[in-house]
């Protein structure tokens, strides 16, 4: 289990506009370079002083390669993240207000509390 | 102004329970701020002897608190400006509390940093009048089931929560609120502590002179205000 690194992938995309349009069009090949590229950099080192330890296991990577919120969530990435990133990702192809955000709860339908943990 | 940043500027590699800004201004708002809710980008002034006071005598007091020279605030303490001081133009001290990213502290802990801050600012050799403004929320969820529902996840917690602030009846709120039960009204509901620090700050049975509420269609906002009697 690697929350943080899937918690990390959501934050930093979410916030640079270039990503979420670029993680929209491509989601595989994004989390391919993303996990090549950027999984290991603390995000307040340079370059060189970069991690060595960090990645996806097999069903974290495959979740993000294909946008599954669903899994994502009952892995236990961060539920604000993991929603705002989505949000952003969605909400544009869906005609009525909250209509994506209210398939996302939906789709969650089968959880009652205690939900998946979100600790890292 | 007591706030939370929403994984903007505060990162789970080094991530604060308590922080206290201490700068000359404050950007704020963030692109995805901007992009959910059309918030407006902001530069806001700080008051960086009140936060220096604050971060020493804090930090005396018992309270580790961490500090930032160049912070970026977010929707937390910009809406609370926009509501109240549109023209926002009175510097500010941020405090920043961790209610998002677990492990978090206690709320007794969110109750003492309230009180601690309302001894602090009233011991202050100043003659300047400080307003302490805190956000936190009832009832929510996001990311998750309940979320976005006609109304909050928990309208009896709201009852209940709203009646505790109004009331000031710290003893009922820290004997039912824990961090376990706070996972129950909606997996977002442990911003409540950051009410709890500001009931903290009016004291235990303030009554609140103000107190209103609205019942949004994914969560009850409420709205509690507190005049010190030197203050009237």
């Amino acid at each position: 289990m690697s929350k943080y690194l899937l918690d990390k992938f959501l934050y930093t995309i979410d916030r640079e506009p270039a990503l979420v349009e670029r993680y929209r069009q491509d989601p595989r090949g994004t989390v391919a370079w993303w996990e090549a590229e950027q999984a290991n950099l603390i995000l307040n080192c340079p370059q060189a002083e970069r991690s060595t330890w960090l990645r996806f296991t097999d069903s974290e990577r495959e979740a993000l390669a294909t946008h599954n919120y669903v899994t994502l969530f009952e892995l236990g990435s961060h539920n604000f993240l993991l929603l705002t990133l989505f949000i952003a990702l969605f909400e544009r192809d869906y005609g009525e207000p909250l209509a994506f955000q209210r398939e996302f709860a939906a789709r969650l339908g089968h959880w009652t509390v205690p939900y998946p943990d979100i600790t890292t | 102004m007591v706030g939370s940043d929403h994984f903007h500027q505060l990162w789970l590699d080094n991530m604060p329970q308590f922080l206290i800004g201490k700068a000359p201004f404050y950007d704020a708002n963030f692109y995805n701020e901007e992009r959910e809710f059309g918030l407006p980008r902001m530069l806001v002034s700080g008051h960086e002897e009140l936060s220096a006071y604050l971060l020493r005598e804090g930090m005396d007091a018992g309270f580790d608190l961490a500090f930032s020279n160049e912070l970026r605030i977010d929707h937390s303490i910009t809406c609370p400006l926009i509501t109240l001081r549109p023209q926002a133009d009175l510097p500010i001290v941020p405090v920043y509390t961790n209610i998002f990213a677990p492990p978090l502290p206690r709320p007794k802990r969110f109750v003492e940093l309230g009180a601690a801050i309302r001894r602090l600012v009233e011991a202050w050799p100043s003659d300047q009048r400080v307003a302490i403004i805190g956000t936190g929320h009832l009832s929510l969820e996001l990311g998750g089931p309940r979320q976005f529902g006609p109304h909050g996840p928990d309208p009896e917690f709201d009852r209940q929560a709203v009646e505790w602030i109004a009331s000031g009846d710290l003893t009922s709120a820290l004997a039912q609120v824990s961090l376990e039960s706070l996972w129950l009204p909606g997996n977002a509901t442990h911003g409540f502590m950051d009410f709890m620090l500001m009931m903290g700050v009016a004291g235990d049975n303030a009554k609140a002179d103000h107190v209103d509420s609205l019942d949004l269609f994914h969560t009850m906002e409420a709205y509690f205000t507190w005049y010190p009697k030197a203050a009237q």
